[in-house]
Order: structure tokens, then sequence, then C-alpha cells
């Protein structure tokens, strides 16, 4: 059945192409040339993984220069194929390599093969040139650890996982790269696993993200049953020609969200993302901020024939994130955890993305921009915080910085370009990209518009609010540390390998933003895959004033966030629960997340759990044992029967011998 | 089971001559008596000689039947060898072991009882049925000749390969009793000289040990009892040496020991 | 009188060695029931020998003989062997193969 399915789809789908002309190339470009090397991609920083996993302590005194190099490797190879990329027509920039074929059942024919298109390609860039800073940043962070070479033998695993879910020809290879970068955080973030704290949050992320994971598993097994197969080509075909019922569409739309919200952090999968700043402060950067978390968004641009076609599922997905964005805003307000404050941002700032994507053709490429965007200034934050974190002797809570300015002006230097872009100081990348998204939320329209523009633009005010806090609590002020004592702190300037990071990233935060936007080129060039950027023509505001507007709230944000952190000292030690509002308490507990997963979730689980052991010892084994048990005292009474008294079964023959002599009668007489 | 079938190759009917009838109704009796006096008897020896009564019987019944053969081998090897073999080891073990009446199988007397005369029954009864109708054809015409003869003849012929293997049987009997009751003697051979040495030498009684059932003593079944203990005006005696003349030790050991202790428990 | 009341003699004697069997205790004893009991079989092969008019039945109760014979030896020496370890002719003393 399936096979006929696949076998009547596919001119379907061709014939579609070419009537609607759809921004999907039926088949794409078959690599020649220099995109033949396109799994040298993935198999450069794969390698790199094995030789330093499989060498062992061998390997230990040249294993964090083989990682690196393998990812700049990797990085030179996706810069090649991007120009190569760059060379060739707009509508001819897919290119699609079959490596092998991977489950070639009758009926189930699923092909390993690449795709390298314009969305592959700036991602490709970004996880492989941000991975390659933040490798060699690594290089110094990780200098003291003994166990260098594992963390970048796992740094190497994720880059291969993360590329072989970018550059899947099919929702299958996605899936596997999905799961492999789900692997690797967990490993990475449980890489101090002598800490109790980080081997729970490993943990948690695991399990939060498995729930997101199923739902991707549901959504491929779905397409595989409505359309035959899991080929990006084949299914976005059929959703574009509308084969897929609206109801099946939906279906696939939404639970390939739960999947993007269990990766990317998003509500109500939201809470394993601040947990997992346990891990080291370069995997916050590269995993946790920059580029895995970001898959979600990813696998919805990707997926965004499926999200263009359900209008019901492209609300849900703005629900998410205009409400993510809050939630993240407000929690962010309250932690002095350095790096929590800096996930949850990352969750608001994942926020914005979801709610461009989810305002459907107008948006993706916006949202593929933040994103891109965000890679460059959030990494960088996160390294500038983790410079901070190695200068402050592993202290990481705000309330014991203050005045570092002048300790580590490098650091200071690149973080606030960073903290300037993502609060959307003009000119700077957030303020292109984050400008762009408000804009296109006002622009969808009506209530709705208002609704979710509006909660953008708070959430742009908020944001500018908690970053000033951090900025200010960390860099400026009073020093809230000693340089003696029992805690005595001697902060100092990084290292030139990690400063140097931080530099490429702060350069990456100021131009990345204006490179993108002008002109419209990313826009331009990311059409071919997320489809022209319709403008709807009517603007609900004019985009001058709207600027203005984010401008004034940012500034209002930042005012509030000097009035009260630098105009007013600082208390060392948080006031305590009893002494805020009601909304800072709420904050400090996430929003009361955890508590309510607990509740809702985890504890029905675990009586479940114990419900079914509980069945499982007392039904199940106890109808196994009590079987054995009847059997053995059966057998145990049976057993009395052999006395080893030869005239007791001399007596038993003659019984026998007399029901047979009996029993012939009977029946001869009979 | 159904007597009609198992005699159905019944030729012309014969009544059996009134002689043999006589001998029959006089013998049966006796030879179900003695079976009965066998299984009943405590003492061995008697139930062997009420079997060799039995078996006499049943060689007349033999040569009653035309099969003249059979029982003078009847008479010959069952009552003569094999019976003789019987008492032989009877001797051995002791004469003197008498079953206890204490059965210490629980319900074995009444099951065995019941069963018995179950079996008994269920054999018997059906063949009552048809005794009237029962023909026998006669060996008269098998036995022309000679009844050794026509055995003589069926046996090297039909019966040869089975012949042949009871042969061999027989053969691997005599073997398997010779190995059964061989014993490997440990250390040299005990010579005269050396048993007198060392009667001497512990003290023991220098004449030769006494015969049966010339001492009464306590421990001799068939011996009239006398006060415990050994008679004041004998010396200490080993016991008889008569006492059942399995009561000996290994071959190393020239006195006898364990007489008088019961054989059966 | 007919050829069956050897039959009927047969069986009665047959049972009686099979209670002999069960009841007694003496094993030579025992032997001996079990002897009564291969006699009683070989009436019945004379008898039906008789009354089928072929001498086959003699034969076969001639085997019965010499296997008995063989029988009797290999028991009596094996009687022989357990009383020299055992002081005991008693089948009820040799009940170590049990539970």
């Amino acid at each position: 059945m399936a096979v006929h399915a696949v076998a009547a789809m596919r001119p379907v789908a061709m014939h579609t192409v070419a009537r609607y002309a759809m921004p999907h190339e039926a088949q794409y470009a078959a690599a020649s040339g220099s995109f033949s090397v396109m799994w040298l991609l993935l198999v450069l920083p794969l390698a790199g993984a094995a030789i330093l996993l499989l060498g062992g302590r061998r390997t230990d005194r040249w294993g964090h220069l083989l990682g690196t190099g393998a990812s700049a490797a990797s990085f030179v190879v996706g810069l090649v194929l991007f120009f190569g990329l760059l060379g060739r027509s707009g509508d001819n920039r897919a290119v699609s390599q079959h490596l092998y074929s991977w489950i070639p059942v009758n009926g189930f024919q699923v092909d390993a093969g690449l795709l390298f298109d314009q969305l592959s390609a700036v991602f490709v860039l970004l996880i492989t040139g941000v991975g390659t800073l933040i490798h060699i940043y690594s290089v110094g962070y990780m200098a003291h650890d003994l166990e260098r070479r594992k963390f970048f033998a796992y740094m190497n695993l994720f880059l291969a996982s993360m590329l072989l879910l970018v550059l899947g020809n099919n929702f299958l290879v996605l899936y596997a790269g999905w799961e492999l970068v789900g692997l690797s955080s967990y490993l990475l973030i449980k890489f101090w696993e002598y800490k109790p704290a980080a081997a729970t949050a490993a943990n948690k992320a695991f399990y939060m993200n498995r729930v997101g994971d199923v739902g991707l598993a549901l959504a491929i097994m779905l397409m595989f049953a409505t359309v035959g197969s899991t080929n990006y080509d084949t299914v976005f075909g059929a959703a574009a020609a509308g084969v897929i019922g609206y109801g099946t569409l939906t279906a696939i739309a939404l639970l390939l969200l739960l999947g993007a919200c269990g990766k990317s952090g998003q509500f109500p999968l939201q809470a394993w993302l601040p947990d997992a700043m346990e891990g080291p402060t370069p995997i916050s950067a590269l995993i946790h901020a920059a580029t895995m978390v970001t898959a979600g968004v990813y696998l919805i641009a990707r997926a965004n024939p499926v999200f263009t076609g359900s209008q019901a599922a492209r609300t849900v997905v703005v629900v998410i994130g205009a409400g993510t964005i809050l939630i993240g805003c407000v929690i962010g307000c309250a932690y002095d955890d350095i790096k929590k404050v800096l996930a949850y941002s990352t969750v608001s700032q994942i926020g914005y993305m979801f709610l461009a994507v989810g305002l459907g053709p107008a948006g993706y490429a916006l949202g593929i921009m933040h994103l891109l965007a965000h890679g460059f200034f959030k990494a960088g934050l996160f390294l500038g915080s983790g410079s901070v974190i190695h200068a402050m002797n592993d202290e990481q809570d705000m309330r014991k910085y203050g005045g570092l300015w002048r300790l580590m002006p490098v650091t200071w230097v690149t973080f606030g370009l960073g903290y300037l872009a993502i609060i959307g100081f003009p000119g700077l990348s957030g303020f292109f990209t984050k400008d762009k998204i408000i804009e296109a939320a006002f622009d969808k329209g009506g209530t709705s518009g208002y609704l979710l523009g509006t909660a953008a633009l708070l959430g742009a005010g908020i944001t500018a609010f908690y970053m000033t806090r951090l900025f200010l609590m960390t860099f400026h002020g009073e020093r809230r540390w000693s340089h003696d004592g029992p805690e005595a702190k001697h902060p100092h300037e990084s290292p030139t390998v990690m400063t140097g990071p931080m530099g490429v990233l702060a350069v990456g935060s100021v131009f990345a933003g204006g490179l993108f936007v002008l002109g419209g080129s990313l826009q331009n060039w990311l059409a071919p895959v997320v489809g022209e950027s319709v403008e709807t023509g009517a603007h609900t505001m004019s985009p001058a004033v709207l600027t203005a507007l984010t401008l004034v709230v940012a500034a209002g944000g930042f005012a509030g966030a000097y009035l009260r952190y630098q105009l007013r000292p600082v208390e060392a030690v948080a006031r305590p629960d009893s002494d805020v509002g009601l909304v800072t308490v709420a904050a400090r507990h996430d929003l009361y997340a955890n508590t309510f997963n607990e509740a809702v979730f985890m504890r029905p689980g675990q009586y479940f759990t114990r419900f079914l052991v509980w069945l499982d010892t007392v039904g199940v084994d106890g109808v196994v044992r009590g079987t054995a048990a009847a059997v053995g005292g059966l057998s145990g009474r049976l057993r009395r029967t052999q006395t080893g008294f030869v005239r007791s079964y001399a007596l038993s023959m003659l019984g026998g011998a007399v029901l047979v002599v009996g029993a012939l009668y009977l029946v001869k007489a009979g | 089971m159904n007597g009609q079938i198992l005699i159905s190759a019944a030729g012309e009917f014969t009544r059996t001559s009134t002689g043999e009838a006589a001998t029959f109704w006089i013998l049966a009796p006796v030879a179900v008596l003695a079976a009965l006096g066998m299984v009943l008897a405590r003492n061995a020896v008697h139930g062997a000689l009420l079997l060799v009564a039995n078996l006499f019987c049943l060689a007349v019944f033999y040569m009653l039947q035309d099969a003249p053969f059979l029982g003078f081998v009847q008479i010959i090897v069952y009552t003569g060898a094999i019976m003789v073999l019987f008492l032989f080891v009877l001797m051995l073990v002791g004469v003197d072991s008498s079953d206890s009446l204490v059965e210490n199988l629980r319900g074995q007397r009444i099951a065995a009882i019941i069963l018995g005369a179950g079996f008994a029954g269920l054999l018997v009864f059906p063949i009552g049925g048809v005794i009237e109708g029962t023909r026998a054809a006669g060996l008269t015409a098998a036995n022309d000749g000679g009844n050794i003869q026509a055995i003589a003849r069926l046996l090297f012929t039909d019966y040869v390969f089975a012949f042949e293997i009871v042969s061999a049987l027989l053969i691997i009997a005599a073997v398997g009793a010779m190995v059964l009751g061989h014993r490997e003697r440990v250390g040299g051979k005990v010579t005269q000289k050396e048993m007198l040495r060392r009667r001497f030498a512990t003290g023991g009684p220098v004449t030769p040990v006494a015969g049966p059932e010339v001492y009464a003593r306590p421990d001799a079944p068939r011996a009239p009892s006398v006060l415990p203990g050994p008679p004041a005006d004998l010396p200490a005696l080993p016991p008889e040496s008569s006492h059942g003349l399995s009561a000996r030790g290994n071959g190393n050991d020239s006195r006898p020991v364990g007489a008088g202790k019961g054989t059966n428990r | 009188m007919n050829p069956a009341n050897y039959l009927i003699l047969s069986g009665l004697l047959f049972s009686i060695g099979a209670v002999g069997v069960l009841l007694r205790r003496n094993a030579i004893v025992v032997f001996m029931c079990i002897e009564l009991m291969l006699n009683a079989a070989n009436l019945t092969l004379v008898t039906f020998s008789r009354i089928n008019g072929t001498l086959d039945g003699q034969i076969i109760a001639f085997f019965v003989m010499v296997v008995a014979a063989a029988e009797v030896v290999v028991g009596l020496a094996i009687i022989l062997a357990i009383f020299r370890t055992r002081r005991s002719a008693s089948v009820d003393d040799v009940n170590l193969l049990k539970y």
C-alpha cells in the first residue's frame, strides 16, 4: 500500500511544483565538483571524535589541537561549499548528495543523503564557524582540566551530529542527527559529572528532550503513513500541493513543534535549558546558546511548507514564541547566577525566533536571521561570562562581582558589544534582526498582531533591563569581592586564546545584523528555501515609528536597570523571598515550571511506576512464583512416594497389572 | 480377559480322562496349600520345602498334560538343582532368619492381599465363565514318535537361535555369579600354623572349636535357654563355629564374628 | 474335567506368589515366590500347548526354566553379596535409593 502511495505521490509532487512554482525543487541538483566532498563536513569532526575517544590517554597531549583542527577543517570545507553555492544561480543552489541506501525495505526506502542548500549553508557556516571559535576558546578555558581531551572529543561529536542534523535530506537523517546532538549535549552537560547538580541537569535535559523527540518521531511516522516517504522534497511537495489533509498537516506540524520545543527550550519544555548551564561554559555558548537549541527553529524553517499549510499550527507557534519571550525575560530578571540569566535570555531570544517563524512566509527568513545574529552575540556573551567566571575562581553569583571593567578590559569590551547587540542598540545585530521581528509581528494585523507585537516589544524592554542589570552588576559598581580573606579573588584578564574568539564574535555581533539586513540580502538568499518574504504592503505602523518605539522601550528598560543597579548599591546577598514581590518570587522559582512538572508529570509517573512495580511483584511474579511453588510443593509430596522399599514398588506394579488386566477384560467383555 | 479368545484355536473337543481328573483334583489343592504355606511359613526352610512340594505337583501336572519331558526336567532342575541352591544359600545366610511379624510399610499388607485377591479374581473368573466351552486339541499327534524327540526337533530347528542365546545366557549367569561372589584377599593367605600361633598368643581355646550344639549357648536359637552369660564352668569360648556359615568375617579373620545377630530386623 | 481347570489353578498360584512377593521381607523367600510365579506361568504354557495341540508352549516353558535357573544363580549371588556387606537378607533394609 505504501508503495502505491509513493508511486502515486511522486508525480503529483513534481507536477505541483511546476504548477504552483513552489520554492522546492522536486529534484535537487546532484552533488558534483567541489560539492562531492560534502560528506567531509561530517566526517572530519566525526573522525576527530573517534580518534580522541578511541585513542585514549595517548592523545591527551595534542587532543585539543586535533579537535580544533578538525573543526576548523570542517569550517574551511563549509566555506568552500558556500562559495561554490554562491557561484550558482538562485534556483540551482540546492545540492543533494546521495551517500548510501540506509533502510532499503520494500515499501520503505530511506537513503542516507545530504542536502546542501541555502538554509543548510548558513547553518553549516554558523556551526563550524562559531564551533571553531569556541574550540579555540576551550583550549584556554579547559587548559587545567584533566579530561580536556574528552571534552574536545565530545565537542567534535557534537559538531558532527549537528551538521548531520542540518545537512540531512530527509527527516529520518535529521532525526538521527537530532538524537545525536541530544546525546552530545547530555555528555557535555554532565562533563563534570562528579558534581551532583551537573549529573542531575544532564538527566533532566535528556528526559525533557525525549518528550520532544517523541513528538518528532511521531511526526515522521505520520509523514510516512500519509505520504509514504520522509524525503524533504516528497513531503513538502505533497504538503504544498494540498495532498495531505488539513487535519493531518496540522497534526504533523504540531508534533514537529513539540520536537522543536523540546530541543529549543520553549514553553512548556523550557525548564531544562537553565539547568544545563551546569556544563562547562564553552558548552553553554556552543550548544545551549548558539547552535543546538536553535535546531527547533531550523526544524520549523525547514518544514515551512507544512507550517505554511496549517494556520492553526502557526498560531500555536506564535503563541508559544510570544509566551516564551516573556517567560524568559521575567525569570531572567530574578536570577543572580550570570549563566542562568544568560540561559533565560537564550530561552527568550529563541522565543523571538519562534514568533518569527510562526508568522509564516513573512517570518521564516527573519527567524533564521535572528538565529544567526543571536548565534554570534549570545556565544560572545557566554564566552565573556566564561572569562569572568574563570577570573573569579568559578564564582557565578553576580552579586559577588562588580567593578571588573578595569581589570578585564578586553572581556569588558567584547561582552559589552554583545550586550549592546542583544538589547538592540542601533546599528548592532540585535537592532536589525529583533526590530524586523517586532515589525513583522505587528504587521500580522488584527488584534493578534497587536498582542504579539506588544509581547515582543515588552520583551525587548525587559531584555534591555535584565541585560543591563547583568552588565552593570558584573563590570560596574563597587567591588563586592576582596583580594584577601577566605574567598580571596584575583581577577585577571584571560589569555589571548580565549579573548581572541571573544573578539571575533564581538565583531560578528556588531556587523552580522547589518550584513544580513542590508538590501534584504539574507532574505533573498533564503527565499528559494523558505519562500519569498511577502510584504503585505500595508504596515500596521510605519517602520520608522516602530523602530523609535522599540528604542524607547529598550531605553526604558536600560534606564530602569541603571537607576536600580548603578545609582543604588547592590546588595551582596539577595533579599529573601519574604522581602520581595510576588512576581520576583515566582520568577526565582522559574515561574513554578519545575514545580508544575514535578506535580503533574513526575509524581504521577512515579506513583504509576510504583504501582506497576507492585503489580509486577504481586501479579506477574506472583503467578510465576506461585506456579513454581505449586510445582515444587507437589513434587516434594510426590517425591515421598519414592520410599526406596522395593516392596512398595512391587505393590504398585501389581496394582498396574490389575488395572491392565481389568481394562483388557472390560474392553473384551464390553 | 476373555477366555474364549485365549482358547480360540481349539481343535476337537477333548475331555480328560477320569484318571487325570482324579489326579488333578487331589493334587491341585495340595499345590495351592503348599503355595500358601510357603508364603505364610515364618521359617524360610519350611517355605523352601513347601515350594518343593508345590513344584512336584506341577511336575505331575506337566506329565498329565502330555509333557513328560518338562515334568522330569521340572523335578531334576527345579526341585533338584534350583531348590538345593536355595537351601544352600539359606544355610549361608542363616537358617534362623525368620521374618518379623511387624509390617513396617503402612498398608502394605492389606493392599497386597486386596490386590492379590483382585488379580486372582480377574484371572480366574473369566476362565471359569468359559470353562465348559474349552476345547483341547490334545498333543497326541504332536507327540507322535515321542515327546522328547518332538521337543528336540522343534528346539533344534525352529528355536535353535533362541536355544543358542539361552546357552550364552547360562554361561553369562555362571560368570556373573562368580564375579558377584568373588572376594579379593587382602594380604597373604593365613596358614594353619599362623592360626594356631595366634590362638595360643591370644590365650584362646587351644582345642578345635566345638561342633554345633555341643554347648548350649543363649544365642543359639535351637538350644534350650540357660542363664545369660557363658556357663561358669567353661572357659570363655568363641561362639560355635557352625552358627551360620555366613557369619564369617573376611578371609583374614579366623574367628567367627557376629554370630547370633539376627539377620532380620 | 476340563483342561481349563489347569489355567484356574495357575492363576491362583500366580496370585499367591505375587502376594508372597509383596508380604515377605526375606529376600530368599521373595525369590522363592517369584519362582512360584514363574512355574504358574509355565503351567499355563503347558496347558495351552495341550489345548492348541502344538509343542511350542512346552518349548517356551523349557526356556523359562532355563532362564529361571540363570536368574536364580545371579539373584542368589546378589543376595549373598548384599548379605556380606549389610549383614541382612531383608529387602526392606536395602532402601537407600530413595528421595
